[in-house]
């Protein structure tokens, strides 16, 4: 009588540590439709855009403001940050592949709405979801020492490297 | 004469782990005897590189680049050993190669961000004299 018991309780157990476990994750990954960003693991983009500022998570600008950004890297924001042309390639490709309107999409379509295609933003910051986000924070926060620009992300969100957003 | 079969495997061992060290160094003094050449070819009297220079250089505030980056110490740090941060508050690993030893095993990573950061700083590119200053202040930090 106690094998059977035994043996079907098993499964049960197991079953139930499982859902639990993919409800956390699924949980995490729900809130990611907002929240989460996946950064950038490809060690190239990471040493080649990741140096003067938190190498930006793809998702975060449709494919069209990676591909303005990536033909005119010499005059960057008022900074130089040219590359030998076939480094500039890669680092294209990794970017419009997982774009907010590419392979990024489940992650970057909220921030992405209301961005239309004819002119695509250089800046994240100037998105207009991203400006309603951040309508609330003070003048004197963005003038802090510690923040000093709007790009600064990682001053205010600690996890900024890790792709979350939302503390 | 035969050396015991664990012996030599440590010797083997040992040349193995010492040819990346020896190399890396070779490619700081390979681009250090570059910039020479250049700066000789610049100024027949060139006689060698000071890093007393090299450390004015990196610390002196310069009006002819950007303003919100006067000097190399605006990112870099006023301390060579220490972190720096950039503008957009990016960290920045020190430059004294004894605080960074990975550092300057690149060339063209070093001649990458001379470029980008002399005509930040300066507002021009640096002289192979200058490059070969710096360079031979933070190889000895
Ligand atoms: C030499 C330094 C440097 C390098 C290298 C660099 N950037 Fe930038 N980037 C900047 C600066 C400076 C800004 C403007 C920051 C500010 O507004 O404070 C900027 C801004 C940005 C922004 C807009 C941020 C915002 O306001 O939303 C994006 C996106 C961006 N960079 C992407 C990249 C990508 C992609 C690469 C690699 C190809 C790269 N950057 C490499 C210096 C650099
Ligand atoms: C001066 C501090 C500050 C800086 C710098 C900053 N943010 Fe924010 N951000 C905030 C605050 C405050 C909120 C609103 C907090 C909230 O609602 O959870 C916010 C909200 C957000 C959200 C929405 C999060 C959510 O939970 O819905 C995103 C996405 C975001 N920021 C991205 C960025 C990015 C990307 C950068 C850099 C390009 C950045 N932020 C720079 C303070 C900042
Ligand atoms: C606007 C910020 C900024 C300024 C100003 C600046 N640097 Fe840099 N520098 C950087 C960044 C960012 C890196 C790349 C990150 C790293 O190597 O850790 C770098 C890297 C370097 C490297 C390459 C180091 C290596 O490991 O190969 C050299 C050489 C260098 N800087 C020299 C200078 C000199 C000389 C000056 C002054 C004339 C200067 N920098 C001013 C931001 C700056």
């Amino acid at each position: 009588m106690n094998m059977p018991r035994s043996i079907s309780l098993r499964p049960f157990i197991l079953g139930a540590a499982a859902a639990a476990f993919s409800l956390v994750v699924l949980g995490r990954a729900q809130a990611g439709g907002s929240h989460h960003f996946p950064p950038v693991v490809d060690p190239l983009v990471k040493e080649e855009c990741g140096s003067c500022h938190l190498a930006f998570a793809p998702s975060m600008l449709p494919a069209s403001s990676w591909q303005r950004m990536m033909v005119n890297l010499k005059d960057h924001f008022g900074d130089d940050a040219s590359l030998d042309p076939a480094v500039a390639a890669k680092i294209t490709d990794y970017l419009v592949t997982n774009a907010g309107d590419r392979g990024g999409q489940r992650y970057g379509d909220k921030l992405l709405r209301g961005v239309t295609s004819d002119r695509p933003p250089l800046r994240i910051t100037e998105l207009p979801k991203w400006v309603r986000e951040h309508r609330k924070v003070p003048d004197w926060e963005w003038k802090h020492k510690e923040v000093r620009t709007r790009a600064n992300c990682t001053a205010c969100h600690v996890d900024a490297a890790k792709g979350y957003y939302d503390d | 004469m035969t050396l015991n079969p664990s012996l030599s495997a440590l010797l083997g061992c040992i040349a193995i782990l010492s040819l990346p060290a020896a190399a890396l160094a070779g490619t700081r003094e390979d681009q250090l005897a570059a910039y020479a050449t250049a700066a000789r070819a610049a100024d027949p009297a060139f006689a060698g590189f000071s890093p007393a220079r090299g450390k004015i250089l990196h610390t002196r505030s310069f009006a002819g680049g950007k303003p919100d980056t006067p000097a190399c110490t605006s990112c870099h740090g006023s301390e060579p050993r220490g972190a720096g941060r950039t503008p957009a508050g990016k960290a920045v690993e020190p430059m004294a190669l004894s605080a960074s030893p990975s550092r300057y095993t690149d060339p063209a990573k070093v001649e990458k961000w001379f470029k980008r950061n002399c005509n930040e700083v300066l507002g021009r590119e640096c002289a192979p004299l200058e490059k070969g200053d710096w360079l031979s202040f933070m190889l000895g930090q």
